[in-house]
């Protein structure tokens, strides 16, 4: 399953990363070596297995539902790159 | 004072109880080690005001009686733990200038047990890399060199800042983090312990999130005993992390005995590969021997899926990142690049741009093509389904033995930039440390011996969920035989 230069731009705009043109023919030469690597995997029989997603079977902690934290506008607000008025700013998103 | 920094933690415990120094002096010494030592690039931030205070607030206690655990003890805290007020950065651009208001579970720990924080640690970016080069604050140069060289090397990664300053005698001991390895491999490359414990045995609450069901907190140290006091202090349930398991924490420097009789330690087959360094091989069996002279009884296991651990594990590592490190917009910390009339989402795409560095690009890269429409079943299914596998492979060995013994990685450190140019490569150094942190399990490396350059190599072992007991304890048999005592010779 090879990618192309247009499968990383599409990629690219999924993960919200601006490439410069440049690095798209280089990003795609080093996916497509990764990916082949990868496909290794598909000579594994996993027929039925089921999928892991987490490697300690967990029961679920219950507690109270009540406030546990909160009233700490300042700090959420601490490292914002913009805020105003006790929210994040950002550009104009409706014209 | 000179002297004070060659103590191992727990020599550094029984001098402060004894009153033969102070906690003061002890953490002044390490100050002074941390600024002589800026050469190796070890500490992105150095916070000596915040050690001596800790310093003080021991000596205090120490004479009331009242020492917690680590009281007065210097560490050095992996850059990817938060902590209140101290900048913290995860080695990234994108982070820069990010000051917590909160303080990680794991820290907050340490600290209340004494502990004096040194400073910050370098690492690999969002701890993505095994070699420490991928910092956007520049790599950790090792404090070791070839016999005959000058040349610099790697110190392993992705916990490099903290495996280069134990080993450098500039803090008693460091907390890591382990995703793949990034913990044992930079240890075996510096000739010092270091343990990943089960996947839930410590909070990732205020740790930067890699790879959510991976990512595990650890501590490298000098040797066993000072791994084992460390872990006790910083492990445990937390509720404010869902996958933290509620178990007792034994206290582990307290059950070593050294003894393996009655464990059956298990050989994996599949370990021994192609091309494999025949001194690593010869120290492999050595430490067959070691064990087999503690006591235990050595038996050969198979672990079919062992050849797949990697790519499965470049499939749902970048997966999970890709999703973690969507967080990084611009909006609410970090970096935010706008271009002149953008939009939010020009935004978006440009700060991320300007503050992800290649190696974080490239596996977000990966982790979104896994994840998207039309190729989620081929990859990101398929990966988990062979997940399953690997950690059925360890379910059946353990019905066989208890513990496993295997080399820790397959190579020596190497340097600087050897690797860089091909991914493939530079992920192959964690070949032997994948495997079990797909399936959970606490694992620890020890210094063996060294290679034909004069170079540290350590040995691995693996052990059932939550048995970080028998793995120290196993670890510690073979420290004692191994007498690993090479340091690196001071140069910077």
């Amino acid at each position: 399953m090879a990618v192309d230069d247009k499968m990383v731009l599409r990629v690219a705009g999924l993960a919200r990363l601006k490439l410069a043109p440049a690095e798209v023919p280089h990003l795609t030469g080093e996916l497509n070596s990764i990916l082949g690597w990868i496909d290794q995997l598909q000579a594994v029989d996993t027929g039925d297995v089921q999928p892991m997603d987490a490697v300690i079977p967990l029961t679920r902690a219950w507690r109270a539902d009540v406030i546990s934290d909160g009233n700490i506008q300042a700090d959420v607000l601490a490292n914002a790159p913009q805020a105003a008025h006790g929210f994040f700013a950002v550009p104009k998103v409706i014209e | 004072m000179a002297g004070l920094t060659d103590l191992s933690l727990a020599a550094m415990r029984a001098g402060l109880k004894a009153k033969q120094f102070s906690a003061r002096e002890l953490v002044t010494a390490h100050v002074e080690a941390v600024e002589a030592a800026r050469p190796l690039n070890a500490f992105l931030v150095e916070t000596p005001d915040h050690a001596l205070a800790a310093a003080d607030a021991a000596d205090g206690a120490l004479a009331r009686g009242e020492a917690g655990l680590l009281a007065g003890i210097p560490l050095g805290i992996k850059d990817l733990f938060c902590t209140k007020g101290v900048e913290t950065t995860a080695s990234s651009r994108i982070l820069m200038g990010f000051v917590p208001t909160y303080e990680s579970t794991v820290t907050a720990k340490l600290f209340a047990a004494g502990a004096a924080m040194l400073g910050k640690l370098n690492l690999d970016e969002f701890a993505m890399g095994s070699s420490n080069e991928t910092s956007a604050y520049g790599p950790v140069i090792s404090p070791w060199r070839a016999q005959g060289s000058t040349a610099k090397l790697v110190p392993g990664g992705s916990s490099g800042g903290s495996s280069a300053a134990v080993a450098a005698r500039l803090c008693a001991a460091a907390t890591g983090t382990d995703t793949g390895g990034s913990i044992r491999q930079p240890a075996a490359f510096t000739g010092i312990a270091g343990i990943k414990p089960t996947y839930g045995r410590c909070s990732r609450w205020g740790v930067i999130a890699f790879a959510s069901s991976l990512d595990q907190a650890g501590v490298l140290a000098r040797d066993v005993t000072d791994c084992a006091l460390v872990l006790e202090a910083m492990a445990g349930y937390d509720p404010k992390d869902s996958t933290s398991l509620d178990v007792p924490v034994p206290h582990y420097a307290g059950g070593l005995t050294g003894s393996l009789k009655g464990k059956r330690i298990g050989i994996p087959k599949e370990y021994r590969v192609d091309g494999m360094d025949p001194v690593l091989e010869d120290l492999w069996q050595k430490g067959i021997d070691w064990a087999r002279d503690a006591g235990a009884e050595i038996v050969e296991v198979s672990l079919p899926h062992t050849k797949e651990a990697l790519p499965t594990y470049y499939v749902v590592a970048p997966a999970e990142a890709s999703s973690n490190l969507a967080r990084y917009d611009g909006v609410r910390y970090g970096l935010r690049v706008a271009p002149d009339g953008g939009s939010l989402s020009d935004m978006y795409a440009a700060t991320r741009a300007a503050g992800f560095g290649a190696e974080v690009k490239r596996r977000i890269m990966i982790g979104t093509y896994v994840l998207s429409a039309g190729y989620y079943d081929a990859y990101y299914l398929k990966a988990q389904k062979v997940r399953a596998l690997i950690a059925q492979d360890f379910a059946r060995a353990f019905e066989a033995c208890d513990l496993l013994l295997t080399p820790t990685a397959p190579t020596g450190a190497f340097e600087l930039g050897a690797k860089t140019a091909d991914p493939i490569a530079m992920f192959l150094n964690d070949v032997f440390t994948v495997p079990a942190s797909l399936a959970g399990l606490p694992a620890m490396s020890i210094p063996a011996g060294l290679d034909g350059q004069g170079l540290p190599l350590g040995l691995q072992l693996i052990g059932r969920p939550l048995d970080e007991m028998g793995v120290l304890d196993a670890a510690f048999a073979l420290e004692s035989r191994a007498g690993f005592s090479a340091a690196p010779v001071r140069w910077w």
